[in-house]
């Protein structure tokens, strides 16, 4: 397949527990001409990822076969990850915090979905470097959303394959400057 | 003619949808599955609404399991279970289906047995109803195609 400049799609990472809202996420992203790969929890996201322990160089030495996307020369294609916030064992938090503090994807956008609408967990999850917070169910309209974040890692993701530092570093943690109107009106689905 | 049938039949679904979305037996979730339907998944809706009603089917008998038992301390697991079907119904848009777990959550948050034991024979009730109205729903459709309607998508 192909290097950066050949890529059509984007690849989604989906992650969440329910079965039904695995099937729910991969149509909404398949519909919106995304790849999709789903898996049932946040270890399989990392296994996925090739980030099996805390070490960052186990992404390397890893020899994950069944799961691991990643190919030689370049790093998984995973261009968002997109995981449920209650699951068993990892929650969707904790993953959130394993990829930012993994230098070779913590610019990977993420995005958290949670039924519940509680404002301090989604405040932490923005805050610690979600980039957007569905409310469940998750729609179209909120897919439509995620465009913008798979464009601007497009000139990220060319810099981590030349292994450069990158010139985002912490900025990339944006705190809700961005205006969620939906969270603080309480206005659920 | 061919074409009438189909037209006929395909009132028959537009009613029938009406008054599940009358009744707040479905929201409008139901149908974004519904736009999520199409030449490349053909069967989105009733593959997902066959795998909601496989796992609420399990978890409503685990729930009346749970219940029934002599010494019944294990609300933290009712709870697990409640909040995964309230899930599922959510994201299918069986809003009357849902709306009885949040009041079931309640029952299970008090340790209230008695309450669950209520809510649940309401939640098996609503349940019921729902999956009798989803495969009518789904075999007027079928019907529908075989008269010659278009398969996808699902509504107008």
């Amino acid at each position: 397949m192909g290097n950066m400049a050949t890529q059509t799609q984007f690849h989604v990472l989906a992650v969440d527990d329910s079965l039904i809202d695995r099937k729910l996420i991969e149509r909404l992203l398949k519909t919106s001409s995304y790849q999709v790969t789903a898996v049932d929890s946040g270890s399989k996201a990392l296994e996925f990822l090739g980030l099996n322990g805390e070490n960052e160089d186990e992404e390397r030495n890893s020899s994950v076969e069944s799961v691991s996307a990643a190919d030689e020369d370049h790093q998984v294609g995973v261009n968002l990850i997109i995981t449920d916030y209650c699951m068993p064992g990892m929650t969707g938090y904790d993953l959130l915090r394993k990829i930012k503090q993994s230098s070779s994807f913590k610019d990977i956008p993420v995005v958290i979905m949670s039924s519940e609408n509680i404002p301090s967990r989604i405040n932490r999850c923005l805050e610690d470097g979600a980039e957007e917070f569905f409310l469940k169910p998750v729609k179209l309209s909120d897919v439509n959303k995620l465009r913008p974040h798979l464009m601007k890692g497009i000139t990220t993701k060319t810099e981590m394959q030349s292994n450069t530092n990158k010139r985002k570093g912490s900025e990339e943690i944006q705190s809700p400057d961005r205006t969620r109107p939906r969270y603080n009106e309480l206005e659920v689905v | 003619m061919l074409g009438s049938g189909a037209d006929r039949l395909r009132a028959d679904v537009n009613r029938l949808l009406a008054f599940l979305f009358h009744q707040g037996i479905l929201d409008e979730q139901f149908l974004q599955l519904q736009q999520l339907q199409d030449e490349s998944s053909p069967n989105f809706v009733s593959q997902v609404v066959n795998i909601y009603f496989q796992e609420s089917e399990k978890l409503l008998r685990n729930l009346r399991s749970l219940l029934m038992e002599r010494k019944l301390s294990d609300y933290k697991n009712i709870g697990i279970h409640i909040n995964q079907l309230m899930g599922s119904s959510s994201s299918i848009g069986a809003k009357r289906v849902r709306n009885v777990c949040v009041a079931f959550r309640a029952a299970s948050d008090q340790n209230n047995r008695t309450g669950c034991l209520r809510v649940l024979e309401v939640l098996e009730h609503d349940y019921c109803f729902l999956k009798n109205k989803l495969h009518e729903l789904f075999q007027i459709e079928q019907q529908r195609i075989l008269a010659g309607g278009v398969g996808y998508p699902m509504q107008n």
